[in-house]
């Protein structure tokens, strides 16, 4: 939702990056406030996806000029576990599989890191499992899911809500979900995209990759960027996601060069 | 051009290398004999013509060399350097590796031996189970003499020089008897500590152990190999297990010795039919460490599966050739081999599968995976497949990786420092061999090792 003058979570201004001495971010700047959910759409390779992997802290990346503020301070500056427990979120697209180490062992893990950084006691097992129970329903996950290794064996769905729990639990104020639609069916879109809704507050903000309208249908944006070429080059309400699911984006293409 | 001069320079340093090398040639002959003379007069009569016949075959055997394609990777030409001498036993170190290596699920079903000798003092085996027969020649009568003469020493696969070394030196072996259909509950554990006083010359230890499970038994056996660090002493062990028709027996070898030590072993199965033998050989310690482990399928329908787990840092180097040998119909295999391998140490892996021409519709996988923590560590690995069967099943692999960027991102993405999830990433690559392992305390204290030596890069 749009909040009247409400805090400003992130601030991106002129971001240039590059991967292999090749330029994917081309002068990006956005600014998201509180309360606000923001998506993100734009055709393969537009650099939609770098740019979440960039705001998440991926060494693989190189920010070449431009700024990115996060409350206050300089995002780009924080290693990516710091990143993470100031509360900024990346739910990948392709989750990784840890065999051998328990989904519960994992989230424990992760969030006893956040307590530490906020200076509170970490949880042991027991209480952590309390702790845990009703963010499962968020995701509507059997607690079985929690004895299984991370992500070994998981269904494409099932990978989708292990992010989104593993969101649950970082609460974070800035959620990132890149392609989390990609590969669902419609009841593990649904679950997913409620999710996130629940835990959608007037003090955090998202920011939703999609190549697809479809996600936009359960998670109601308050603004649709297009990216192209390495930079935002449109910003619309909700309805832009109906306009480009009809035309696709090959008319902003055209609609650009004649700009330029 | 400059491609062609270092090539020069790269042969020049492999001539001078092989030029060391034949210097430091061992006599195979002076090398056993100054072996064998340290314990001659305790030899047991019963053992006389084993020994004798050992100790002929090995007039004709040569200290293996870097020439040999057998050990191409392995130097242990430094054995030859060693002026080998008794030493007594610090008990107290040795009370110390026993309680931190003592499995717990096996109190009471344990046999110890300190610096190659049967320890009554540590050994417990107040708990085993009737019919079960557990110990060593001093504990045992008679009557396991006619088992000893049918088994001990007459496994094919163990003639090679260190085994038949071992043969030729032989003066007690740790037994373990399964009678016919008596499945074993609780786990057997065999222990051998090297905890020597500091003192002048090396020691020498050369376990023996002969496992005979009869028709439809089912063994659990651990075996750990453990020692203290900083001082360098030799193992040479032969394990020898005998599996009758329908026989069960799940084997886990840990060799956590000194970072000083050598350590060689030769483990050799023969499985009758429809038997299932299941090993996990972990490989954490010693400098030099080298593991054969032979298995014959000997009749119809028997099942083989081997998984191996080592985990080599600093200048250690470690090597595990094994050879199933598939020799009748319906055999089946399963062999997985896991290295990491950190520091400059190196890890080497030799899998020979065999299929002989009668032994059709073998099913047989392999797969050796490796990972590398180091730029500086190496890892050499080998399938080596001689099918004579036309109607078979045979798969192998090998990858030989790094970790992953992307992965160690995706653990700091969720709050985990760098140095964190290199452990926990190098715990999970592990974890599928360690998960393999019957006995929790084991599999338990393995995963916390891996977690507490990983370190960040």
């Amino acid at each position: 939702m749009i909040v009247e003058n409400s805090e400003v979570i992130l601030s991106v201004k002129d971001l240039t990056a590059d991967v292999d001495g090749v330029q994917i971010l081309k002068g990006l700047n956005l600014e998201i406030k509180a309360g606000e959910v923001h998506a993100i759409m734009g055709p393969n390779g537009s650099g939609k996806s770098t740019f979440s992997k960039i705001l998440a802290g991926h060494p693989a990346y190189t920010v070449t000029g431009g700024e990115v503020i996060y409350k206050g301070q300089n995002l780009l500056e924080l290693k990516p576990e710091v990143r993470a427990r100031e509360g900024v979120f990346l739910a990948f697209q392709y989750p990784l599989e840890i065999p051998g180490v328990t989904n519960s062992d994992f989230l424990r893990l992760s969030y006893n890191n956040l307590r530490k950084h906020k200076g509170l006691e970490e949880l042991d097992i027991i209480d952590f499992d309390d702790f845990i129970q009703d963010r499962l329903e968020i995701v509507e996950m059997n607690p079985s899911f929690l004895s299984r290794s991370v992500n070994e064996g998981f269904s494409g769905g099932e990978k989708k809500r292990n992010e989104i729990l593993q969101m649950a639990i970082l609460d974070p104020t800035l959620a990132i979900l890149d392609e989390t639609d990609s590969g669902l069916d419609i009841d593990a879109l649904r679950i997913v995209a409620g999710g996130v809704n629940k835990l959608s507050t007037p003090d955090n903000a998202s920011l939703v990759i999609t190549h697809y309208q479809r996600l936009l249908n359960y998670i109601i944006p308050d603004f649709i960027h297009v990216m192209e070429n390495g930079r935002i080059i449109l910003t619309g309400d909700k309805n832009l996601a109906l306009e480009l699911e009809e035309k696709g984006y090959d008319w902003l293409k055209e609609e650009e060069a004649v700009l330029a | 051009m400059t491609i062609q001069v270092s090539e020069l320079i790269d042969e020049q340093e492999l001539k001078a290398a092989i030029s060391t090398r034949s210097k430091r040639a061992v006599n195979g002959q002076q090398f056993a004999a100054q072996v064998m003379g340290l314990h001659s007069d305790l030899a047991p009569a019963v053992f006389a013509e084993l020994r004798q016949a050992a100790s002929d075959r090995l007039l004709s055997l040569t200290f293996p060399t870097t020439k040999d394609e057998d050990w191409k990777y392995t130097d242990v030409s430094i054995l030859g350097e060693y002026t080998f001498a008794d030493r007594d036993a610090d008990m107290q170190v040795a009370n110390a590796l026993m309680s931190q290596h003592l499995v717990p699920e096996a109190i009471g079903n344990m046999i110890v031996f300190v610096n190659g000798e049967y320890s009554p003092e540590l050994s417990d085996c107040s708990q085993i189970e009737e019919g079960l027969i557990v110990g060593t020649l001093a504990t045992l009568d008679d009557r396991i003499l006619p088992k000893l003469r049918s088994h001990l020493a007459q496994h094919p696969d163990a003639t090679d020089y260190f085994a038949s070394l071992n043969t030729a030196s032989i003066a007690d072996v740790a037994i373990i008897l399964v009678p016919k259909n008596l499945v074993v509950t609780n786990p057997v554990q065999l222990m051998f500590i090297t905890a020597p006083q500091l003192g002048q010359g090396r020691l020498i230890t050369q376990p023996r152990c002969l496992v005979v499970a009869e028709n439809h038994s089912n063994l659990t056996l651990v075996q750990s190999f453990v020692g203290v660090d900083n001082q360098a002493y030799v193992t040479n062990v032969v394990t020898e297990i005998w599996l009758a028709e329908g026989a069960q027996v799940n084997h886990t070898k840990v060799q956590w010795q000194g970072n000083e030590s050598v350590h060689i072993s030769t483990t050799a199965i023969a499985q009758a039919r429809h038997s299932i033998y299941k090993n996990q050989s972990i490989g954490f310690g010693a400098k030099i460490s080298r593991h054969n482990l032979m298995v014959q399928q000997m009749a119809e329908q028997t099942e083989t599966i081997l998984t191996g787990l080592a985990y080599t840092d600093g200048d250690q180097l470690t090597d595990t050739h094994s050879c199933i040998a598939h020799n009748y119909p319906y055999g089946s295999s399963q062999q997985l081999h896991k290295c990491i391998a950190d520091g400059r140490s190196r890890t080497i892996f030799n899998g020979k599968i065999q299929v002989a021409k009668l032994a059709q519709q073998t099913d047989s996988a392999q797969l050796s995976r490796n990972l590398l923590l180091s730029g500086k560590a190496r890892v050499d690995t080998k399938p080596q497949l001689e099918i004579f069967a036309d109607n078979v099943k045979c798969a192998h692999g090998a990858t030989i990786s790094q970790l992953d960027a992307d992965e160690i991102f995706y653990l700091q993405s969720r709050a985990i420092d760098a140095e964190s999830a290199t452990k926990l990433l190098t715990y999970a690559f592990a974890a599928e061999a360690i998960g393999r392992i019957p006995v929790l305390s084991v599999q338990r204290s393995l995963s916390q090792f891996v977690l507490e030596k990983t370190k960040m890069q």
